[in-house]
């Protein structure tokens, strides 16, 4: 079943091979737009979600080797998440990425602004994380949004797999 | 299913062999010799390699006189389907918003259009 809004669609790949998630969007703005939607701490917070959560950034040094750190707030509960900013460049922003409800684990996260012209840009986000069980622990909590839609057919899993 | 059934499962399919197995079982059953065939291993390999699909549930072999066939379990597939699937909703969800704030910045940015003439030094 396909979606029936025309927007641009998410792809995303879990690679079979190494703990990595794949996040794939275009966007109809400029790289330089996008780079402040991901750096700018006002417009971020309104982006980063989940919905329904309110998002309060506490620490925000978007330069290289700066860091961040925010939590998000839903229905009296609280998730908090901080990493160093890597590397920001006009075209990537590198980082790292942890949840405080998993202090161990840090994940590596590479965002490409890719141009393709007419004010329209791809992002690749990648995301290197500890281990194969992180990474499906990740994948497994999309489940908490329990959005029902209509799933992806089994031979298209496979494609995507094989 | 479970974490760990699910990390059993993406730790099955991280092997390029039994990726292939899995895209043949789901054509046909078929039996371990059978999938030996086009591989250059030997049967008892296969069998290792079904015996880990089995223990992620991809995998049951039946009964089936003497041929005991492979078969694909492709609920297990589906209930995967599902947890990538939300995961990239989710995903959608928060570029959604994206899409807001971006449309936003464009509106911002309209009148600094008329202003920064690029590369036309007129």
């Amino acid at each position: 079943m396909t979606s029936t809004s025309n927007r641009y669609q998410v792809s995303i790949e879990a690679d079979p091979t190494l703990p990595i998630i794949h996040v794939t969007r275009d966007f109809d703005a400029t790289p330089a737009q996008l780079l402040r939607a991901h750096t700018d701490p006002e417009l971020y917070a309104r982006w980063v979600g989940p919905d329904d959560t309110e998002a309060e950034i506490l620490d925000w040094d978007p330069t290289t080797g700066g860091r961040w750190r925010w939590v998000g707030r839903r229905d009296g509960q609280e998730w908090g998440f901080h990493g160093c900013f890597h590397d920001v460049r006009e075209d990537r922003i590198v980082q790292t990425f942890t949840y405080d409800g998993q202090p161990d684990d840090v994940a590596l996260e590479t965002l490409v602004f890719e141009d393709l012209g007419d004010g329209r840009t791809r992002l690749r986000a990648q995301s290197l994380v500890e281990s194969f069980e992180s990474r499906d622990q990740w994948l497994a909590s999309g489940m908490e949004t329990g959005v029902e839609q209509g799933y992806a057919k089994l031979d298209d899993l496979i494609g995507e797999l094989t | 299913m479970g974490d760990d059934q699910l990390s059993r499962v993406f730790a099955a399919l991280a092997d390029p062999t039994r990726r292939d197995m899995v895209s043949r079982l789901a054509v046909a059953d078929a039996t371990v010799g059978e999938l030996a065939q086009p591989y250059d291993v030997s049967v008892q390999a296969v069998s290792r390699h079904i015996k880990v699909l089995a223990d992620a549930g991809l995998v049951s072999q039946t009964r089936d006189a003497q041929r005991r066939p492979c078969h694909l379990e492709a609920e297990v597939f589906d209930l995967m389907t599902k947890w990538i699937e939300r995961y990239r909703l989710q995903a959608q969800e928060r570029y959604e918003r994206l899409d807001a704030v971006l449309a936003e910045l464009r509106g911002d940015e309209r009148p600094d259009d008329t202003t920064h003439h690029q590369g036309a030094a007129s």
